[in-house]
This record gives C-alpha cells, structure tokens and sequence, in this order.
C-alpha cells in the first residue's frame, strides 16, 4: 500500500510544489526520495549500457524517463527492480538498501514493473492474470490450496478489486477470454492494471502506451493521473514527448547509459543537450513545437 | 481367430498393472510439465527411485514394505531437491539436460558392480517384494475374471493402483484449481511475469518437481509389489519419452489427461500387437515372425502419433483454441 507522508498532500499540485526548488542538473537531490540510486553501471561486452552516477525518485510525482533508443532505461529498470544485476552500484528503496534483493522480493516491498515486451500470460483468463497479482494469498501455500474454504473469501475479496480494475482499464468484459486472445494494446493495458493488482508503492512503467489507440491512451493518461493521486509514485518510460508533456512532473534524460538531464518538462524540453541526444546534432526548436514530437519513425510496438 | 480374447488380452493391458505405473508416471509428469511447463526429462528416476526403495528395504535390509514406501516418497523428494536446486534458477532447458543425464547415472549406478550388495547390479532385486501388500488381498482364493485375465494377485494390485490413481488425480484437480495452481500455471506462462508480481518461481518450482516426482515413485513402488521384481534396465530414458507421448496423447494441463492417455496409448499399443501377433500364428501374414511383433507395433504407434499430432495436435482432450495462441 502507498506509505503516504503526513507532512505532504499527494496528487499534482502537491508533486509540483515539492520538486519546484529542486535544481535542474541531472542527478539533483528530491525533498522526498522513494529511489535514490548511487553509482549503478551495468555493461554488457564493451558497451556500458548504464552508467549512473546518482539518481533520486520523488515519492509521490511521475516521473517520465526518458532517451533515445538504446540510452539504457530498460536496463536501468532490470537493474533496479533485480531483474539484472548491475556490476556496480547500490540503491535504497525507502531508505533500505535492496541492491542485490530478489526481485519477487522488491515487488513485494511495493516496487513493481511492467515490462516493454509486453507479458499477458496467454493460455491464461484475463481475470487469472489480475488474480496473480494479489498479495499475501492464503491459497498460494500449496497445502492449504487443497482446503478451498481457507482462501474462498480472500478469493472472492480479490476479485472485486480486479474487477474495479479491470472496469477502469475498459476490460471487463473481456474477464473470461484468454490473455492471448487480446490485442497487443489490450495486453499492455492488462498489464498495468496487473501490477497495479500488487498494490505497489512505486509503479515502473515501461513504455505502457506504446501500441495503444489515441483515444485510449487519454484515459490510460487519466489512469496514471489517478494513480499518482492516490499516493503511488509513478516512474515511467515514454517515446511520445506530447504525453511526457502531459502528465509528468519531473522528467529525467538519459543517453548512453548516462543521465545527461532533469527538470520540470518544458524547461528539459528546450535543452540544448538533450535536443541534441534526440536528433544527433544541433536543432533550433523545442521538442514538442509544431508538431514535431520525437515519437522515432521506427518506434515499434510490442511484439 | 478369435476376436473375443484379442479384445481381452488388449483391455487388460490397457488397464493393467503395466499401465498404471505409465499413469502414475504422467500424472506426476502433467503437473510439472503440463501445468508448470518444467521440462522433466528424467521422469524415469522418479519411477526407479520408488521401485529401487521397495527392493533395497524388503530385500537388502529385510525392513518391510510400509517403512519402503516411506522411504520411496523420502528419496523421490531428495533427488526432486538434488536436480532441482542447481537448475530450477536457470533456463527451462538446462533441468532437461540434467534430469536425463540424471536418469541415465542413476540407472549405471545401481546396476554397477560396485554397489552390487545394496542394488543387486544389472539382475536387480526378485523374490518377496510385496508381501505385506498381498496377504492384505481380500478376493478369494479360487477367483477368476470373465473376459480379463488378470490373476487374482494381479487384480488386489490393479484394484488398488486405480484407486490411487484417482486420489491422485483428485489431488492435481484440487492443486491445479486453487491459487496455487494459478501460479503454477504462470510459471509456464511467463516466468518473469510471474517474479513480476512478488512471487518466489523458485520455490513452486521445486513443489512441483516434488510433487510430481513423489507421484511418480508411487508408480515405482506399484512395479516393485506388482511384478516382485526389480530391475535396472527397466528403467531406459525410453519410460520417459513414453510418459511424454501419454501425456501429450490425453492432453497436457488436462485434470484426466493422463488417464485418458495411459488407456488410449496402452489399448492401442496392446492391441496392435495382439492382432500381429494373431495374424501372424493364423497365416495371415508370412513375412513377419512373432518376434517382430515387438518392435513392429512401436512404429505403428509411431505412426499414429505422427497422425495425432498432424490431425489434432492438442491431443485429445486439449483444447485447441489454447493452441492458436502460441501461434500470436
Ligand atoms: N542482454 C543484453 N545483452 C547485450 N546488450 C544489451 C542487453 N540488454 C541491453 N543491451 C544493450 O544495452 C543498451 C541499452 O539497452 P536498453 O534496452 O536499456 O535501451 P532502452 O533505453 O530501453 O531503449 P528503447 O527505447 O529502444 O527501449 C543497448 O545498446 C542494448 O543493445
Ligand atoms: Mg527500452
């Protein structure tokens, strides 16, 4: 569950208020982190995929990551979430040190990420996939599942969550269908209605719109809003600047593994360096004027 | 020829004490590989283990059967341990390497020399496995079956083995139902998914291989009371395979999967060979001796799989909508 700060309201206004005197140079320290990452490098052959040298995620706020194809922020999420393991480094998540944690661990301590390959367990219902992502089931001990009635009503409490879920993420009428019968979009919808199923504190969204219809993503926009005001920091990775621009409050730059900037996202925007990491050379206007968002050409959707 | 006792002698096989222990063999197989997708391909040494653990109680240490059965269920779960802690962390491929070299050690293993005084080498255990288990046979002595040609001893052990098998049955229909098998059932989905969502993979993968392991060694124990015997070349990867072939006959992830399966490949196997055969000793056929029967009825279910699988690759009670998916 959110861990909300008494001496803080939660929700934009609140997010806004808190990062307004936070400097905008990459690696700038928050009034109230939920991450702090420290010197954390991962390199596969002789590509240093990451390289970090100091990161803070402010609780409570949505954070956009973003950078060029292959800037490392899918391996940064691996890294933090202990999917991969980072050749150097240490991170906190609320002020304890879980480098090296399991990640089933980290995703029960409430830090929870979807992934940019989409992953709906297929021959599985669409309310299955919701279920699994509940916590502390009773009926998950193998001996006890042999005795239903210890786990009927967790069961039953389960389900009316992800159904209210499912509803907000228009999939309830689909509860019954296979996960591999949705659409690629559908999928990544019930994916983050999943991880949200787990209850986490900090939700790490990996390129959650990408194959999802415009009209869609306004309300997953919606969505992400909504979790943010519950209490949930969001940090998420985004190609589209147009909705980076919507919705977050803070936006962190990387490439090449590096995180070359930060701030508010009209002054990161209208960075010199990071128009430059983006287009490969100099380029007078900001990135989100007249039209011409840095979606990449070959931006593909999930496979 | 006489059509009544080919019919017969097929049935009893289909449904005979050989059979049951290919069907304990695939219950256990259907929920490691079936619902949690672990790739077991040593399946056999669970068998071995049970049956290995009946000779070396009752024979080598004179112990009696019950403390065997205990300590088949006791060995199976070591060795589920034994080849599941190196492997269940890594790719789904390396538990299949390892539990066929696996299976393959442990059968040179107690038919080598060495141990020759404990295992009793490549004749095995004989002589008096199941004695506590057939002086409990309430059928009557001077007994005999219409139509089925079990013997009276044979019966009490088929009696009993499918009693099991369905309690067995009801367990996997219990597990596979409840939240644990949804988690199972994840696992074979998408692993990391699964991890995704704060559960710990490793641990339901070792209960599955236990699981399904122990089931299987209860297929063991059966062969050891059944056929009083023990030995170790009974024991050849080629089990496995067979298992796999009856699983994916009845329907992988099917509540009664492997028993439709263990009938169906049993009949079939049985029954081809009994009308060979009759054909054969009736003139039918002359270019085939009795013996070929043997070897000619493996490719005739060879070719009836290849059918099966071209025809209806969900097997027979897969549904194959789940199938169109893997194709997304
Ligand atoms: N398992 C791996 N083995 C080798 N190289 C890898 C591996 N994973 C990532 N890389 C490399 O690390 C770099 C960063 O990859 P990463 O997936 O983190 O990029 P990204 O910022 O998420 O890009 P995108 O926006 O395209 O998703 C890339 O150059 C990639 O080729
Ligand atoms: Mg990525």
């Amino acid at each position: 569950m959110p861990a909300k700060t008494d001496h803080m309201a939660t929700g934009h206004a609140a997010a806004v208020e808190a990062l307004r005197d936070v400097p905008q140079v990459p690696g700038a320290p928050k009034p109230d982190p939920v991450v702090i990452a420290d010197h954390v490098s991962r390199q596969f052959g002789g590509l240093k995929a990451v390289d970090v040298a100091h990161v803070e995620i402010q609780r409570g706020a949505i954070t956009a990551l973003i950078g060029p194809n292959g800037a490392g922020k899918t391996t940064l999420f691996n890294l933090l979430t202990g999917f991969d393991k980072p050749d150097t480094g240490t991170w906190t998540f609320n002020d304890k040190s879980v480098a090296g944690t399991a990640p089933h661990r980290l995703a029960r301590m409430g830090m929870v990420r979807t992934f940019q390959l989409t992953k709906a367990l297929s021959r599985m219902s669409v309310i299955d996939n919701m279920l699994l992502g509940a916590h502390g089931q009773s009926g998950e001990r193998v001996l006890n599942a042999l005795v239903p009635f210890t786990w009927r009503g967790q069961e039953r409490a389960n389900r009316e969550r992800a159904m209210v879920l499912l509803e907000r993420f228009n999939l309830h009428e689909k509860i019954d269908d296979f996960a591999g019968s949705l659409s690629g979009g559908q999928r990544k919808l019930l994916e983050m209605a999943r991880a949200l199923m787990v209850g986490p504190e900090i939700v790490m969204l990996d390129e959650p719109m990408a194959g999802v219809n415009p009209a869609l993503t306004q309300s997953l926009l919606g969505h992400i809003k909504n979790i943010r005001e519950e209490g949930t920091t969001v940090l998420f990775v985004e190609h589209d600047m147009d909705m980076v621009h919507d919705i977050s409050d803070w936006v962190i730059v990387m490439a090449q593994g590096q995180i070359i900037a930060e701030g508010p996202p009209d002054a990161v925007m209208k960075n010199e360096q990071v128009i430059e990491a983006y287009l490969g050379s100099r380029h007078g206007s900001s990135l989100t004027d007249d039209g011409a968002s840095l979606t990449p050409d070959a931006q593909g959707v999930n496979s | 020829m006489d059509f009544v006792q080919i019919f017969s002698l097929t049935i009893t096989q289909a449904v005979g004490v050989t059979a049951l222990i290919y069907l304990f063999a695939a219950i256990g197989l259907n929920v490691q590989f079936g619902y949690t997708g672990l790739l077991n391909f040593g399946q056999v040494a669970f068998v071995a283990a049970g049956a290995y653990a009946v000779g070396v109680i009752v024979l080598t240490f004179d112990l009696g059967l019950w403390l065997a059965v205990v300590v088949g269920v006791v060995v199976s779960t070591l060795l589920a341990l034994l080849l599941g802690i190196p492997t269940l962390r890594l790719r789904a491929d390396y538990l299949a390497i390892v539990t066929i070299a696996a299976s393959e050690l442990l059968r040179l293993l107690v038919r080598s020399i060495a141990f020759k005084d404990v295992f009793g080498g490549a004749q095995g255990l004989n002589g008096k496995l199941g004695q506590e288990f057939h002086d409990l046979n309430p059928l009557p002595a001077d007994f005999t079956l219409p139509v089925l040609t079990w013997s009276r001893q044979d019966l009490w052990v088929v009696i009993v083995g499918w009693s099991l098998a369905l309690l067995f049955t009801l367990l996997v229909w219990g597990l596979v139902r409840s939240p644990w098998g949804r988690v199972v059932k994840g696992i074979r989905e998408d692993e990391d998914a699964v991890v995704s969502l704060g559960k710990n993979v490793f641990v339901y993968k070792m209960q599955a291989l236990i699981i399904g392991g122990g089931i299987a060694a209860f297929g063991g124990i059966l062969w050891a009371v059944a056929k009083q015997s023990v030995q170790p070349d009974t024991f050849q990867p080629d089990f496995t395979f067979f298992v796999y072939t009856i699983l994916l006959l009845g329907g992988a992830a099917r509540v009664f999967g492997p028993i439709a399966g263990t009938i169906i490949f049993w009949f079939l196997l049985a029954g081809f060979g009994e009308l060979l055969s009759s054909l054969i000793n009736n003139g039918y056929i002359e270019f085939l001796t009795p013996t070929d029967v043997g070897s000619i009825r493996f490719m005739l279910m060879g070719l009836g799989l290849m059918l099966l699988m071209i025809f209806r690759p969900q097997g027979i009670f897969g549904d194959r909508r789940e199938l169109a998916l893997d194709a997304r």
